[in-house]
């Protein structure tokens, strides 16, 4: 938590992932984003009369595993309910959802951060459950008619809804667990949480606890501020500055107001990205009632410890387990794990590929952060179009240990590398870099000792330190010697010297 | 024999040796409709032009050597509640007048693949909700056996047209006695099958775990003969069931030696029509005739089978019909000054005459011009029965009851292998006899809702006449997936028996 802060910041979170299927949840729809507006639709999912929902299994089946993945209890026994509403997006009049019995409850997540800037947290799951999404309504003002367009291509996506206790302490905790959270789902296949596309959406709870002290007449307690629900909020930087802004706004209220939880009614206020400030919605939302009862057009699910087992057992490696094993694995830092893991899964099978032919995985997690990485982030670039394959970074890691050039040398013969996009050999040809011979290094380096009789005494007195000197000099002389090399050469001959 | 007063299984056979053709047969049946519908009110479209095509198609195919299916040139009417690519779909209301579907509901692919011919859609009370047929937007459909009386519902328009010959067979829906009670009081046959036996797949909804379709014509052999075309698994029905369809027609003509009737004391108490009780137990005696045993059976939850229905069924009515809100198809009210569809817009009561957007104002007029008095009865009560703190007084404990409905079914079929008795109290009633009192309209479903809340199926033929000459129903319920028992005992009986083959007298000539 905020030290600093007179009061605790308690948050929830609502997050809603769409599921990566091929066809919508109850139909045989493509999800493909980005169709002309309703093309992608059928008497189902356009709720025609007379149309039937038909269970998608595999969207199922990537429920199961994001909720096996987020330690829940799985119900043996699901079913669908509607959740009744009127909106132009939702053609139905309802949606299909899990109202009493969720697939799934009580899980968890933890979240870590590396550089310790908040405590461990282990955030619980309430509950994950699957439904179907709704359109999308376009409100056309520009055409001046005051229409509103309706896309019924999304309705009927499938979407996990996850529902955490409200465990969270802070908005920097907040935005770095939804990080590990779409971390995992992407890890799993289960979405691809582009929050642009609308493919992850996050909803907020938050409150203050304030302490308050004792008085003649009352003893010490915690005041609760009324819930605030926040939406509106398009990325996970959003999130932590509506959450930031709402705890300060809350805690400007308490000071005015004293108004406490219960007393008022759950409000909602949306963030206003560009104003940097959330404000009130329409009090009607919170009065719907939704009608809830279980959907007759479906049969509820059962699912079996073999479906359970068979879903575990083609998960893949989580990231919490896998920043483990890197660490453990490659005998890397903690740190440096974290750092490779939470580029996702093509980084790490290319640091995996790359330390397994450097056969050591701190020159290869060096190589990794230092400029695999550094010039991705500073390309925008992915590590899947990535120029250099680990095949051919290896081989330019192994040059450096043979001695060829040192990592200074190395590093430009990589920028060229990734530039060029051409292996070592070509790039070296290219950049008129030739390795030096052990014979031209050795009568190099008696040339330098016989012009610097200074440096050979300093180091002679002790002052190993002293042959520095003779390095850069041996560059100007060449530029292709290894400085390594020029400098333990030099200390054998000096010894030598007696 | 004339077309007209053939059996669907005799017409498909003469269909077949070609002592009729197809287009022959379609037009018989059209001009019928043409000379009748207007004082019977059966149907909301008929395709005349759709259904010569059609038939000279299959006219074509057979004369050429080419496969035809098995209900090759038979005509069938459907109910309008079944979607059609071809013809409009409307469900006799407002709300959907001129609605044409993208697409065929199962049951009518299905027809189709079997070379049916599609003679028209029938009349039908709003949504399948009634059992007068009184409430159609496009006006009542009449008992050809009495024109000033009610042909029930909700079916009734598919039933009258089966007993008025414009049609050999129909297909309706059955949700709380929709294909048996107007049945019985059209004196034809109607099957409702075990729920799940046929798709819903474009059936449009009333209330999903009750609506059931299935098959209305003049005999249980006909019925039968339908059913292997209807039955069967959809994958695009979940609630569908996956089991093989028997060949009904081979399994019906069996002797009912052993057979077990159970008979509830209770279906016979006050209330019952004298004439109706008399008739239902000739019915009996004629089953024991024909070799079957007659035992009393306890349904001690039944008493509660009206309330339960009429809770369950208008929640998922409320929900069902949410969709018919303007925006997408359907009615959609005139838009007034300003009108901006957004929920979350500003508050305008000046220019929305008191609603608090013109989103909700469009809602609210779509629904309120589009839907009839009784639709919106029931998607009222089903509204407030699921609302917060109301849901489990309600909805929860209607389906507790429902749970015990079954179970009573279930318990009785361990002693008995059928259970018979009334479709309905009374005979045809008048029309507007009871349009001024819901309650008594509700009651006309006493003996029927129970087989669709036990989720099992229920057939009704007629048993008899009164004095009058109205025909009078009777009703077989039967076990999960035991319709071969339910036809076997229905045609059991129209063999020992000729109510079935009574024609309407008032239709003679085809005038009323
Ligand atoms: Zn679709």
């Amino acid at each position: 938590m905020s030290t600093n802060t007179p009061y605790t910041t308690i948050i929830g979170l609502e997050v809603h992932v769409q599921l990566m299927t091929r066809t919508k949840l109850f139909c045989g729809c493509s999800t493909k984003f980005g169709g002309a507006p309703n093309t992608q639709v059928c008497p189902t999912c356009l709720g025609l009369p007379g149309s039937l929902p038909v269970m998608n299994r595999q969207a199922f089946d990537l429920a199961l595993r994001a909720a096996l993945a987020l330690e829940c209890t799985i119900a043996p026994f699901t079913k669908w309910d509607r959740k009744n509403y009127f909106y132009p997006d939702l053609p139905k009049g309802y949606q299909i959802s899990q109202f009493d019995l969720p697939f799934s409850s009580d899980g968890f997540l933890e979240v870590v951060d590396p550089k310790g800037a908040f405590e461990p947290r282990r955030v619980g799951i309430v509950r994950v459950h699957l439904e179907e999404d709704a359109g999308k309504s376009m409100h056309d003002d520009a055409a001046g008619t005051g229409d509103t367009r309706i896309d019924l291509n999304r309705a009927g996506t499938p979407l996990c809804e996850i529902v955490t206790q409200p465990d969270l302490r802070s908005p920097q905790e907040a935005r770095a667990w939804l990080n590990e959270l779409k971390l995992l789902l992407v890890y799993l296949g289960v979405s691809d949480c582009n929050m642009q596309e609308g493919s992850l959406r996050v909803d907020a709870n938050v409150n203050l606890h304030i302490p308050v002290p004792a008085t003649a007449g009352a003893e010490a307690r915690i005041a609760k501020t009324p819930i605030v629900e926040i939406k509106n909020m398009n990325s996970f930087r959003s999130v932590e500055r509506a959450l930031t802004y709402e705890a300060a706004r809350q805690w400007e209220e308490w000071q005015a107001t004293k108004a406490e939880m219960g007393k008022t009614p759950k409000q909602t206020r949306g963030w206003d990205d560009p104003a940097g400030i959330t404000r009130a919605q329409r009090h009607k939302e919170e009065s719907s009632d939704y009608r809830y009862f279980p959907e007759p057009d479906l049969v509820p699910v059962t699912v079996t410890a073999e479906r359970i087992q068979s879903i575990r057992g083609g998960m893949g490696e989580p990231p919490v387990s896998l920043r483990k094993t890197l660490a453990s694995q490659w005998q890397i830092s903690a740190y440096d794990a974290d750092v490779l893991v939470n580029q996702g899964r093509e980084l790490v099978d290319y640091f995996e590929d790359l330390a397994t032919r450097v056969g050591e995985g701190k020159v290869a997690s060096n190589w990794m952060q230092q400029d695999v990485l550094r010039i991705l982030n500073e390309t925008n670039g992915t590590v899947s179009a990535f120029p250099v394959r680990p095949a051919g970074l290896a081989d330019l890691i192994g040059r450096v240990k043979k001695g060829d050039f040192d990592t200074s040398r190395a590093r430009e013969i990589f920028a060229e590398m990734v530039t060029s996009g051409r292996p070592v050999d070509d790039v070296v040809a290219g950049m008129g870099i030739s390795a030096v011979s052990d014979d031209d290094v050795i009568a190099l380096c008696r040339e330098l000792l016989a012009a610097n009789p200074k440096i050979v005494a300093d180091v002679k007195s002790g002052k190993e330190q002293a042959a520095a000197g003779l390095i850069g000099q041996a560059k100007k002389k060449n530029a292709n010697v290894n400085p390594g090399k020029v400098r333990a050469i030099c200390l054998d001959l000096i010894r030598e010297m007696g | 024999m004339q077309p007209l007063e053939m059996s669907a299984v005799d017409l498909v056979a003469a269909l077949r040796q070609g002592d009729i053709t197809a287009v022959e047969c379609a037009t018989v049946f059209l001009d019928r409709i043409e000379a009748t519908n207007g004082s019977i009110n059966a149907f909301l479209a008929v395709d005349r032009e759709g259904a010569l095509a059609r038939a000279a198609d299959i006219d074509a195919r057979r004369k050429a050597g080419k496969p035809v299916g098995p209900l090759a040139g038979l005509p069938v009417a459907l109910k309008d509640v079944l979607c059609t690519a071809d013809m409009p779909t409307t469900c006799a209301s407002k709300m959907l007048a001129g609605f044409r579907p993208p697409y065929d509901a199962d049951v009518v692919a299905r027809l189709r693949r079997a070379d049916a011919v599609f003679v028209g859609k029938t009349n039908m009370d709003e949504f399948a909700m009634g059992g007068s047929n009184e409430n159609s937007a496009f006006g009542p459909v009449r008992n050809p056996w009495d024109l000033s009386r009610a042909p029930g519902g909700s079916s009734g328009g598919s039933a009258a047209c089966v007993a008025a010959d414009m049609a050999p067979v129909a297909i309706g829906s059955d949700t709380g006695g929709s294909i048996r009670q107007p049945a019985g009081l059209c004196g034809i046959t109607g099957l409702k099958p075990t729920y799940g036996r046929v798709s819903r797949r474009g059936l449009i909804a009333f209330a999903s775990s009750l609506d059931q379709i299935g098959p209305m014509a003049r005999s249980a052999a006909d019925c039968a003969l339908i059913m292997e075309t209807i039955a069967g698994h959809d994958p695009g029905d979940s609630t569908s069931l996956a089991v093989d369809v028997p060949r009904y027609t081979d399994l019906i003509d069996k002797p009912l030696t052993g057979v077990r009737i159970g008979r509830v004391p209770e279906h016979f108490a006050a209330g019952l029509d004298p004439e109706v009780a008399k008739g239902v137990e000739e019915a009996f005696a004629v089953l024991m005739a024909a070799g079957a045993t007659v035992h009393d059976v306890q349904l001690p939850h039944a008493k509660y089978g009206i309330p339960t229905y009429y809770l369950i069924a208008p929640c998922e009515a409320s929900s069902n019909l949410a969709r018919y809100d303007g925006a997408h198809y359907g009615h959609r009210a005139e838009p007034g000054k300003g009108h901006r569809a957004e929920a979350g817009g500003q508050r305008s009561a000046g220019q929305a005459g008191g609603f608090e957007s013109p989103l909700v104002e469009m809602y609210c007029r779509s629904r309120a011009e589009g839907f009839g008095p009784e639709v919106k009865r029931r998607i009222m009560l089903g509204t407030y029965a699921l609302s917060a703190g109301y849901y489990d007084a309600y909805y929860a404990k209607a389906l507790r009851v429902r749970r015990l409905i079954r179970q009573d079914y279930l318990d009785a079929f361990q002693t008995v292998d059928l259970i018979g008795g009334p479709v309905s109290a009374t005979p045809a009633f008048k029309l507007g006899e009871k349009t001024d009192d819901p309650l008594a309209m509700y009651l006309v479903d006493l003996y029927t809702v129970g087989t669709n809340l036990a989720g099992v199926g229920g057939i009704s033929f007629p048993c008899g006449f009164t004095k009058s000459g109205l025909p009078i129903g009777f009703q077989l319920q039967a076990p999960p997936l035991a319709e071969p028992l339910l036809l076997q005992a229905a045609d059991r009986f129209q063999r020992l028996t000729d109510w079935h083959r009574r024609r309407p007298q008032a239709m003679e000539g085809g005038k009323a």
